[in-house]
């Protein structure tokens, strides 16, 4: 590594001219190869959200049952009992379209250790995932591959995975979108967190050895794609669920002690970013000697050890007359514990290696003088209006066609990939309802999650898609009786310094605040993926928000299926929206139009009146009417419950595939009781059809059979599969 | 009647276990580190599901070789009950307690799906809760739950009377398309000839709670609950 550092290095390593020269500004010198790397890595889009900042700040962030938001591992949140949630969703989208099974799994790895860091025990992983044209070959293997790896990963681990979602489109051709998210539980006043304190006291790493695996992921992250991608293979980590299990374990029993005082996960820029962070928010120095650092391969650089992104490591500051109990409970799980530095009054941050200074950064001014952009915006044009659009195939064929279309086709093919029922705590399986039910072991509360986001009205128009997929997530939870509490976001973007990219992410950021004030649902947790695009070619805006919701008891869940003898009521108002609907994309073969328009003090009422109703016992089964419309909508419920449906309301294709927002469909046995509280609440709401028979049954079409729906439902996943 | 768990390092349905069998007995069974596994006076061992060492090598291999394993068959020499769920049928049968071995699913792919058990007897001790011929569901969840054993084996098996579940559509009929993981004559659970040794794939642990979508899976625990080691 005798390589000259100079400003093309710098650039090698993602820095740009400017940013280098206060580099060399704050170290007063040409910095060391090791010190350069540090700087790189924390001053990566990845790592500093250098271009998401100033936008990140303006997300309402509080609430009165919010303990931690954004800043620490994950969010935290008060759920009653003496309980806290800890949750956050995180992108691996760069790894997995180099290495699919390995960029998945360890996106999953990575998000566990995010929530397990602060004391919780993880109950449940979700995921949204965005993969290109189902038509090439290569979408089949990165498919193939996340499935595999999301499965492997959290199969072996032992946590559920019991929700998410899934859309195609060939805008995510070259750039898919694996998000994963965690949630977990824990004693509300026992919350761990990362800022170290105490000088003298011992900087102990715990877990896997450290490989050269990994080395500039982050700065991977914080790039487009071109052709070379293939060659960035060995940035990619390998993970190992069997050692995650172990650490969850080792460190839930550690944390039940008293010994620990600042603990973080070694992440994106593994080593560099734990110890820079740790040290950096205690307002103190650390001092590391590698010699001590647990290697898997010999003759490792100071610089490697600093940047590798070896997988299944933990970063702790420990009380020291505590040290030899926490290696003993080290010891028992059979994994590595060593002592490799401490805290000093320095203010920086050392780094030893075979007796020599490998680098002597100042903390504060890393931190402080990271670079903040504020970079051009352009805003999106309006969509013109959409006008009329003629029915071609009729309502009988256009619903075929939709169950079996690949954004709506039933996901079974996935989930039966995923353990959904470890634990023996969840209520609603995937599929189950429109969020998934988690009970807490030991209570009768539960969890209500879901991941949500709708792209393609985000490309129409970036500020209503952000509002609508933090709305579509309230909705989701709301339509089980959950009560909404917070989200975490995953802000997937492209190339940020392109104006029009930019001013996708600020637009989305106010549709997003906007729907969080309304709904009472602050951001508590996040992480913004840049640069997803691939040679030139930008994947469509996409703000993946991970809602959270609480029942007070599981019991009171509503899920989706509906059973004989049920009247079916419509909530919400319906204009027949067919702009940017998946009826005009998938039959009319139309992108087109505005998105349909939001009205959240509507939101508000309805979804408000829906919870109450099914909080009181008057509502058996319930969805929310999203992609595909209302149609879709009830065919869902009726496929869940293997229960038809007759329905008396009559319309065109737009009353039957329109996407109007703000509905939802209540399965109920006393539909007059409903409807008057409805008009009692302001609410729009009508009796639609009653749950009988065999098959769907509207006016004036031929009935379509539950066997009918259902093939064309199952077909698409094992057929392009198998 | 007294239980206790073993788990080997990557074990991960060890909780699923004890909320099965605490809800049966009305008491927490002893959880039991494999460093320090105690079995004396213990009536029930389990092992339960999971990933023990990660499975990177064959599924069970590694902890069937584990010095735990010494006090698990002393336990079964004295007379005790054993029972192996997914990962602990599969070191089951890699210890030699069961015979047979557990392939990779037929379809190559994880499964995690309700899946229907035919009871093949019920005069067991794991059995005696439901009726012989009688049908419940059980959430599966593995890689490698294909059932294999040669001829002679399965013949064995059968002419003993030591299959005691076998995966079926809910109205009983053992068929192809009920047997999603490919099982040798659709075998999901098989007893030793003592019948104090049983290992099958399928949790029940998971389906005991009406909230969890049923309780199915209760009558095994419930027999469990009620046995005493002479």
């Amino acid at each position: 590594m005798a390589q000259q550092v100079n400003e093309a290095l710098a650039k090698q390593f993602g820095l740009s001219a400017d940013e280098y020269g206060r580099v060399l500004a704050i170290m007063g010198r040409t910095p060391s190869f090791t010190e350069l790397g540090v700087f790189s890595v924390m001053w990566s889009e990845h790592c500093s959200y250098k271009s998401s900042r100033v936008w990140l700040k303006t997300l309402p962030t509080k609430a009165p049952w919010v303990i931690h938001g954004p800043g620490e591992n994950a969010g935290v949140v008060d759920i009653g009992d003496g309980l806290a949630a800890v949750f956050k969703i995180e992108s691996h989208n760069h790894p997995s379209f180099i290495e699919p099974y390995s960029g998945a799994a360890t996106g999953v790895g990575g998000i566990l250790r995010d929530v397990f860091t602060m004391g919780a025990r993880p109950v449940a992983n979700l995921n949204a995932l965005r993969f290109g044209d189902p038509k090439l070959a290569v979408t089949k293997r990165v498919v193939d591959g996340v499935v595999r790896g999301i499965g492997g990963y959290g199969n072996c681990v032992g946590v559920p995975t019991v929700g998410g979602e899934v859309n195609f489109h060939p805008a995510y051709n070259g750039n898919p979108l694996v998000n994963a998210m965690t949630v977990g539980i824990a004693d509300r006043n026992k919350i761990f967190l990362s800022a170290a304190a105490g000088i003298g006291n011992p900087v102990v790493y715990v877990g896997s050895k450290t490989g050269r695996d990994g080395i500039h992921g982050a700065t991977m992250a914080s790039t487009s794609f071109e052709k070379d991608s293939e060659e960035k293979r060995p940035t990619v980590q390998i993970g190992d669920p069997f050692v995650e299990k172990l650490l969850i374990e080792a460190c839930l029993e550690l944390m039940a002690t008293d010994a620990i005082i600042a603990i973080q996960d070694m992440g994106a820029a593994g080593l560099t970013s734990s110890s820079v962070e740790m040290a950096g928010k205690g307002d103190v120095g650390i001092e590391l000697d590698l010699d001590h650092l647990p290697q898997r391969e010999t003759e490792m650089t100071a610089y490697e050890m600093m940047l590798s992104e070896s997988q299944e490591r933990m970063l702790m500051v420990l009380r020291p007359d505590r040290q030899e109990m926490a290696r003993a409970i080290f010891a028992k799980w059979d994994l590595d514990f060593a002592v490799i530095g401490h805290l000093t009054d320095t203010g920086h941050i050392v780094v030893k290696h075979n007796g020599v200074v490998e680098a002597d950064i100042p903390l504060a001014p890393l931190a402080d003088q990271a670079p903040l952009y504020h970079r051009p915006t352009s805003e999106t044009p309006k969509r013109t209006a959409l006008g009329a659009v003629a029915d071609s195939v009729g309502i009988r064929a256009a619903l075929l066609s939709l169950l079996a279309c690949p954004d709506l086709a039933s996901r079974a093919w996935i989930w039966d990939q995923y353990d959904s029922t470890i634990g023996g705590q969840t209520v609603k399986r995937p599929g189950a309802a429109d969020a998934a039910i988690v009970r807490l072991d030991g209570y009768t509360r539960a969890l209500a999650l879901t991941t949500d986001c709708t792209p393609r009205y985000c490309q129409a128009d970036p500020e209503l898609g952000g509002m609508q997929a933090v709305v579509e997530a309230w909705r989701n939870i709301t339509a089980t009786g959950g009560k909404p509490l917070a989200i975490t976001d995953n802000m997937n973007f492209a190339n940020p310094e392109k104006p029009e990219i930019m001013g996708q992410f600020a637009a989305a950021i106010r549709g997003m605040a906007a729907a969080c004030v309304a709904l009472d649902f602050p951001v508590v947790s996040g992480n913004v993926s840049l640069y997803n695009e691939t040679q030139g070619q930008p994947i469509l805006p996409t703000p993946a928000i991970g809602g959270l919701g609480v029942l007070e008891d599981a019991a009171q869940a509503v899920g989706q299926a509906i059973a004989p003898g049920q009247t079916l009521v419509l909530v919400g108002e319906t204009v027949g929206w067919l702009g940017q609907s998946l009826w005009l994309r998938e039959i009319a073969g139309r992108e087109e139009g505005p998105p349909p328009p939001i009205d959240l003090a509507d939101e508000r009422r309805n979804g408000d009146f829906v919870r109450g109703q099914i909080l009181s016992g008057a509502v058996r089964a319930c969805h929310d009417v999203s992609d595909g419309g209302l149609l879709i909508a009830v065919a869902e419920m009726a496929l869940a419950g293997n229960t038809g449906v007759t329905l008396n309301a009559t319309g065109d294709h737009g009353f039957w595939f329109g996407e109007d927002q703000g509905r939802y469909v209540l399965a109920v046995t006393d539909a007059a009781a409903v409807l008057a509280a409805a008009a009692a609440a302001g609410v729009p709401a009508a009796a639609i059809g009653i749950a009988q028979g065999e098959g769907l049954t509207l006016p004036g079409i031929d009935p379509i059979s539950l066997t009918e729906a259902r093939e064309a439902n199952e077909r698409f996943f094992p057929a392009w599969m198998n | 009647m007294k239980a206790g768990i073993v788990v080997f390092p990557g074990i991960n349905r060890e909780r699923d276990m004890a909320i099965a069998l605490h809800a049966s007995t009305g008491r927490a069974p002893a959880m039991l580190w494999h460093k320090n596994a105690d079995l004396t006076g213990l009536d029930l061992v389990v092992i339960p599901g999971g990933f023990s060492y990660g499975d990177y090598l064959r599924c069970g291999a590694m902890a069937a070789q584990s010095p735990a394993m010494a006090a698990i068959r002393a336990h079964v020499a004295r007379g005790g009950y054993l029972l192996g769920v997914c990962n602990g049928f599969q070191i089951l049968t890699e210890a030699g307690l069961l015979p047979g071995a557990l392939l990779r699913n037929a379809g190559l792919r994880f499964l995690s799906m309700d899946c229907h058990l035919r009871v093949e007897r019920a005069d067991t001790a794991f059995t005696n809760g439901y009726r012989a011929g009688e049908v419940f569901r059980a959430p599966m969840a593995h890689g490698d739950g294909n059932y294999f054993a040669d001829d002679a084996t399965l013949d064995r098996l059968e002419g003993e009377n030591l299959v005691a579940l076998r995966y079926a559509t809910a109205e009983g009929v053992v068929t192809p398309e009920a047997n999603f993981n490919g099982a040798a004559r659709n075998i999901a659970g098989i007893l030793s000839p003592s019948l104090r040794v049983m290992g099958l794939m399928p949790h029940p642990e998971d389906l005991v709670d009406p909230l969890m979508g049923g309780t199915d899976g209760k009558p095994l625990f419930d027999a469990l609950a009620a046995l005493e080691v002479a």
